[in-house]
C-alpha cells in the first residue's frame, strides 16, 4: 500500500527511535460523533517492545476499541525565508486501557532524506490521477497552466541556447577575421540556429518521454531531467510534436535561404548534418544517446557543425581555423551535458540510455571531465603553437581555474542532485567565459587589423 | 464572524504549521501538517494537486480537525488547541481559485511565499492547489499546552443551539 508517495511500512525499531526524537505526539482518533479528534501528549518509546506509552490526557480518554493515529512533527521557521527540516512520523495502531499504543503502519517524510524536490517530483501521478478525476467529476479537462511565456521557456528550454551563441558567433568572428561579415547574414544565421537547437531540445523531449526516461527521473534540476511539460501534463505530445515541426520548419527557411545566398553547397550538408545528428540523438533508429554516442553527438553539433556552419555562412568556403577553433565549444558544451548527466544517471538507465555516467563510476567521471576540459584548452595552446588561431586567444586560459573548480565540485557533490547544481552552474559558465574570451581575442584581432 | 475563543485565534493567526486530521477511506484517523490560514471566521488550508489524497478523504468525509500543538511553530505560544468541523474543498479552477481566495491570508503569514511564486516555472505542480475551508464547529483549548488538565470545550453557537 502507499500513500502519498511515500511507502506506508511496518513500523520498525528505527521508526519507534525517530519518534522519540519529537517532543510531543499529536494522538488522534475518529470520535462517536464521525468528527477527527486530536490531542498534543507527552510520550515514551519503547524500540524493544514496539510500543509507544502515551500520557493519558485530562478527561479526553483515548479510546482502546478503535485506531489511532500518533504523529510526530517538525518544521524549523526561518523568517522572511520559510522554514526548513520539515519531517513528520505518523504511527497507526491501537491503545490498551493503560495507554500503551502498538503501532502496525508508519509512514513518514524527513526532508534531509528526501528533498522536497524529490518529493514533489515522486507525486507528479497522484497529481495526474487528481485532475483526472477532477475532470471527470467536473465534466470538463482541467489541467495544470503556465503562462505562454513561462511555458514557452520551459518547452524550449530556452536558457540553453547560449550553447547555439557560443559556436556561432565564434564562427562570426573567424570569418570576420579572414575579412569577411555581413551583418544580416551573421544574424539569420544566429537565429537559424537558434531554432535548430530548440527543435532539437523538443524532439529529445518527444523522445525522451516515449522512452519512459523522463517519468523515471525523480531528481530533475534547472539543468538536466528534459523539460517535462509532457510529465506534467502542461503539454502532449502532440503539442510538443507541432512546436518542433514548426522550429525546425523556420531553421529550414532561414538554412535555404542562407544556402541560397552563399550558394554553398557544403553549408547545406553541415545544415543536414546538424539536423540528422540532433534529432538522432534520441530518435530511432539510430537513438546514439542510448548506444553512448550521445556526448560525441553533442561535440559534434555544437563544435564544428555549429561553427564551420556560421563560418561558411560568412565565407563561402571551409577552412582550417574554424574548425580547429570549433574543438574548444564543442568538447566544453559536451561536458555540460556530460555533467547534467550525472543526476539522471539512475533514470537514464532505467530507461535504456547509456550516457558515460551511466557505463562509468564517480571516478572515473571525475577524471574523464578534467582531462577532457584541460584537452579544450590545450586546443587552444596548440593551435597557437602550430600558427592556426591568433595568440590574444590564450586569454581564453583565463578560465582554467573554473575546471579545477567543477571537478572539485564533482567529488563533494556527485551523489546530490540539487546541490550539484551550483557545480553544473559553474561548468555552464566556463563555456560561457571561454566562448567569451575567445570572442574578445578575435574581436581584438579584427580591430587590429582594420587599424593596420 | 467567528466564535472561536481569542486564544485560540491567536495561535490561528500565527501558527506556520497545524496538524490536519482527516478520515481516511478504512475510517481511521490520518493526518497532514499543513499552514492553517485564518480570516476571523472560517479556516482555510490547502494543499498541491501533487499532495492530494487529502482531498480524496475529505470530499468522501467532510469530518476534519485541526490541532495546533507546536510551540516553536506557533512563534513560541505554548498555549495548544483542537478545533472540529466541517471542511469543503475549493478547486474549481487549482491554478488561479487559491489565489483569489488565500493569496493574502497567505503571505501575510508567510511572505517568502512571494518568492517562491516567481519561481512557479519551476514547479508549475506545487502551485496547483486547491482550497480547504473548515467551518469550525468545536473547539479544545489546552492553555500554556497542558494536555493533562482538562481542555475549555466551546462549540459553535448554531451547533450549540442544534
Amino acid at each position: 500500500m502507499r500513500s502519498g508517495s511515500v511507502p506506508v511500512h511496518e513500523p520498525t525499531a528505527v521508526d519507534l527511535d525517530r519518534l522519540a526524537t519529537y517532543p510531543h505526539v499529536v494522538v488522534s482518533w475518529i470520535d462517536d460523533d464521525g468528527y477527527p479528534t486530536s490531542v498534543a501528549t507527552s510520550f515514551e518509546t519503547d524500540a524493544t517492545a514496539g510500543t509507544v506509552a502515551l500520557a493519558a490526557p485530562a478527561e479526553l480518554p483515548i479510546p482502546t476499541d478503535r485506531e489511532l493515529s500518533v504523529m510526530g512533527s517538525h518544521i524549523r521557521p526561518q523568517p522572511g525565508i520559510g522554514y526548513d527540516e520539515r519531517r513528520y512520523l505518523q504511527l497507526w495502531g491501537r491503545a490498551t486501557a493503560d495507554a500503551t499504543f502498538t503501532p502496525t503502519q508508519a509512514w513518514g517524510w524527513d526532508e534531509t532524506e528526501v528533498p522536497f524536490f524529490e518529493y514533489s517530483e515522486r507525486s507528479v501521478p497522484q497529481s495526474r490521477r487528481y485532475l483526472a478525476a477532477l475532470s471527470r467529476e467536473k465534466g470538463r479537462t482541467i489541467r495544470p497552466r503556465l503562462s505562454l511565456f513561462w511555458l514557452a521557456l520551459r518547452t524550449t528550454r530556452l536558457p540553453f541556447l547560449t550553447a547555439t551563441a557560443v559556436p556561432v558567433l565564434l564562427g562570426i568572428a573567424v570569418a570576420a577575421s579572414h575579412g569577411a561579415f555581413t551583418w544580416w547574414t551573421a544574424l539569420l544565421t544566429l537565429i537559424g540556429g537558434s531554432f535548430a537547437h530548440l527543435a532539437i531540445n523538443v524532439t529529445n523531449d518527444i523522445f525522451d518521454t516515449l522512452s519512459g526516461a523522463d517519468d523515471a527521473n525523480t531528481t530533475p534540476t534547472m539543468f538536466s531531467g528534459g523539460s517535462r511539460v509532457v510529465v506534467y501534463d502542461l503539454m502532449t505530445i502532440r503539442g510538443l510534436t507541432w512546436v518542433a515541426l514548426g522550429l525546425f520548419g523556420a531553421a529550414a527557411v532561414i538554412g535555404l535561404l542562407l544556402v541560397a545566398v552563399t550558394g554553398s553547397m557544403a553549408l547545406l550538408w553541415i545544415g543536414v548534418a546538424g539536423i540528422f545528428v540532433g534529432v538522432a540523438y534520441t530518435a530511432p533508429p539510430l537513438k546514439l544517446v542510448y548506444r553512448g554516442l550521445g556526448e560525441f553527438a553533442v561535440a559534434l553539433g555544437f563544435g564544428p557543425i555549429m561553427l564551420l556552419g556560421a563560418y561558411v555562412v560568412q565565407t563561402g568556403r571551409l577552412a582550417w581555423e574554424p574548425l580547429v577553433v570549433s574543438l574548444v565549444p564543442g568538447l566544453l558544451i559536451a561536458l555540460i551535458l556530460y555533467v547534467n548527466e550525472i543526476p539522471d544517471r539512475r533514470s537514464d538507465a532505467e530507461a535504456g540510455k547509456r550516457t558515460l555516467p551511466v557505463q562509468f563510476g564517480p571516478n572515473a567521471i571525475r577524471t574523464g571531465y578534467l582531462v577532457t576540459a584541460v584537452a579544450a584548452f590545450a586546443v587552444i595552446v596548440g593551435g597557437v603553437v602550430g600558427g592556426v588561431m591568433p595568440w590574444p586567444t590564450l586569454i581564453a586560459l583565463a578560465a582554467l581555474p573554473l575546471v579545477f573548480r567543477v571537478h572539485a565540485g564533482l567529488k563533494v557533490h556527485y551523489d546530490s542532485p540539487y546541490t550539484l547544481m551550483a557545480v553544473m552552474g559553474i561548468n555552464v559558465n566556463l563555456n560561457l567565459v571561454v566562448g567569451g574570451l575567445l570572442l574578445a581575442a578575435y574581436v581584438v584581432v579584427i580591430v587590429v587589423t582594420q587599424l593596420a | 464572524m467567528g466564535w472561536l475563543p481569542d486564544p485560540v485565534e491567536a495561535l490561528l493567526e500565527v501558527a506556520l504549521v497545524g496538524e490536519l486530521t482527516v478520515v481516511g477511506r478504512d475510517g481511521r484517523p490520518i493526518t497532514h501538517p499543513l499552514i492553517p490560514l485564518y480570516d476571523g471566521e472560517k479556516i482555510y488550508l490547502h494543499s498541491s494537486t501533487l499532495f492530494s489524497k487529502k482531498l480524496e478523504h475529505i470530499k468522501r468525509d467532510p469530518h476534519v480537525a485541526l490541532a495546533l500543538t507546536d510551540p516553536v511553530a506557533m512563534k513560541g505560544n505554548p498555549d495548544r488547541a483542537t478545533i472540529s468541523g466541517t471542511a469543503r474543498v475549493i478547486e474549481d479552477d487549482p491554478h488561479t481559485d487559491w489565489e483569489r481566495l488565500i493569496l493574502g491570508l497567505w503571505r501575510k503569514k508567510e511572505p517568502a511565499i512571494d518568492d517562491f511564486l516567481k519561481a512557479r516555472v519551476a514547479l508549475p505542480l506545487f502551485f496547483e492547489r486547491a482550497v480547504i475551508e473548515i467551518t469550525p464547529e468545536r473547539c479544545l483549548y489546552w492553555a500554556d499546552g497542558r494536555t493533562d488538565c482538562a481542555p475549555v470545550a466551546t462549540r459553535a453557537p448554531r451547533a450549540e443551539a442544534a
